[in-house]
C-alpha cells in the first residue's frame, strides 16, 4: 500500500506517521509538501497532527486552503480513503470535508494524556478491521480538540452511523469524566457522508509499539490495508484483521 | 499593487457564536468576578482584523469582504463576523 503524509509548515507528527508505515507495516511511504499539486498516486493521504501556520486565525484554516488541498479534496471526492490526526482533523473540518469544527478544551488547557475510545463503526477505511465497541488505548495531546457542531449536526451524525470514535472509561462506558476536552456526545473521531475521510484527535501513530503506549493504533492502519484490498463487487466484505 | 477603486479600512469582527461553547469567555467572566466586577454577564472572546483595501464604492467592498469572512476570515460552524467600512483620503 503506498502512504503520502502531508507536511504542513508547522506539522510535527509527519515523520512519525512516515515512519509508522515505511518501517513498522513495511508499505510505502510518500512524503507530501503542502505546495504539491499531485498526490503522486498514494493509495491514502495522512494529514498528521501539529500546528500548521502556526495555529494563526483558527486550527487548520490556513492550512485548509493551501495548494496540496486541492488534489486531497479531489482524491477524497473520487473515493480514496483520507485520515486527519488532531490537526489534520481541525483542517479536514476547516476544509468542509468532515462537518463541525474544533474549538478550545472546555478546561482551557492543554491536554496530554493516554485515552480509551470506542469504535462506534467498522464501516470506514480506517476502522473496517476493528470490531464495533472494541476498546483501544490512544495518547491525545491538543488544546484545541473540543468537537462542536451546528444544532441538527449531531443527530444527522448518529443516524446516518458518522461517529467513528468516542471517548469512553476502561469498560467501554461513555461518561462525562472520560471526555477530555468537553467534545459533544464524546465524539473522538467521526467520518463524512460517503465514510472515506475519517478524522480523530487521539494519535494512532504514536501508538504503534508495545514499549510505548501500545500498538492499537496499528487497527486503524491494518484497517486500511484490508480495506484497500477488499473483495469488490458488491459482495459484502468481511474483515480480514484478526483482533488483539 | 493596490488594485482600482478608493482605498477603504474595513475592521472585521469575530466572535463565536451564541450556543456554541465559549470556556474563554465563561474564564474572563470568572476572573472578573473574581476582581469584584459582580455586574459583568455575557463575556464573549472574539477577534478583531483590520485591513485595507481598494474597492468600488462600499457595495463593492462589502460584497469582497463577506467572501473573505465566509471564505477564510470566519468559520461559519461556530463564528458570526461582522464587518465596519471606513473611508479612507489618498
Amino acid at each position: 500500500m503506498r502512504w503520502g503524509v502531508v507536511t504542513f509548515p508547522g506539522s510535527n507528527d509527519d515523520r512519525d506517521a512516515l515512519r509508522v508505515f515505511a518501517t513498522i507495516l513495511g508499505d510505502e511511504a510518500v512524503p507530501l509538501w503542502h505546495k504539491d499539486r499531485d498526490l503522486r498516486g498514494v493509495d491514502a493521504v495522512v494529514l498528521p497532527g501539529g500546528f500548521s501556520y502556526g495555529d494563526y486565525l483558527r486550527c487548520g484554516a490556513m492550512a485548509a486552503r493551501s495548494p496540496v488541498m486541492e488534489a486531497v479534496v479531489a482524491h477524497a471526492r473520487a473515493g480514496g480513503p483520507v485520515l486527519g490526526i488532531c490537526n489534520g482533523f481541525q483542517i479536514l473540518c476547516e476544509a468542509g470535508l468532515l462537518p463541525g469544527a474544533l474549538v478550545r478544551n472546555r478546561s482551557l488547557s492543554f491536554i496530554c494524556d493516554v485515552v480509551t475510545v470506542r469504535v462506534e463503526t467498522q464501516d470506514t477505511p480506517f476502522t473496517y478491521g476493528c470490531r464495533v465497541g472494541e476498546v483501544l488505548s490512544l495518547p491525545i495531546k491538543h488544546g484545541e480538540g473540543c468537537w462542536v457542531g451546528e444544532r441538527d449536526v449531531l443527530a444527522r451524525l448518529e443516524a446516518n452511523g458518522q461517529i467513528a470514535f468516542r471517548y469512553v472509561d476502561r469498560a467501554g462506558r461513555v461518561t462525562p469524566e472520560a471526555n477530555p476536552n468537553g467534545s459533544l456526545a464524546n465524539v473522538a473521531g467521526i467520518c463524512n457522508e460517503a465514510r472515506n475521510v475519517v478524522g480523530l484527535m487521539p494519535h494512532p501513530e504514536h501508538a504503534v509499539e508495545r514499549l510505548l503506549i501500545g500498538e492499537d493504533g496499528l487497527r486503524l492502519f491494518r484497517s486500511a490495508q484490508a480495506w484497500l484490498g477488499r473483495p469488490r463487487a458488491g459482495l459484502r466484505a468481511e474483515p480480514v484483521v484478526p483482533g488483539p | 499593487m493596490p488594485g482600482p477603486g478608493a482605498p477603504v479600512l474595513a475592521r472585521v469582527y469575530v466572535t463565536p457564536k451564541r450556543g456554541i461553547l465559549d470556556p474563554q469567555g465563561k474564564a474572563v467572566q470568572q476572573s472578573l468576578h473574581a476582581l469584584g466586577f459582580g455586574e459583568v454577564s455575557d463575556v464573549t472572546v472574539g477577534k478583531y482584523i483590520e485591513l485595507r483595501l481598494r474597492a468600488d464604492g462600499a457595495g463593492g467592498a462589502e460584497s469582497r469582504l463577506r467572501e473573505m469572512c465566509t471564505r477564510l476570515l470566519a468559520n461559519g460552524v461556530i463564528e458570526d463576523y461582522r464587518v465596519e467600512l471606513v473611508g479612507e483620503r489618498e
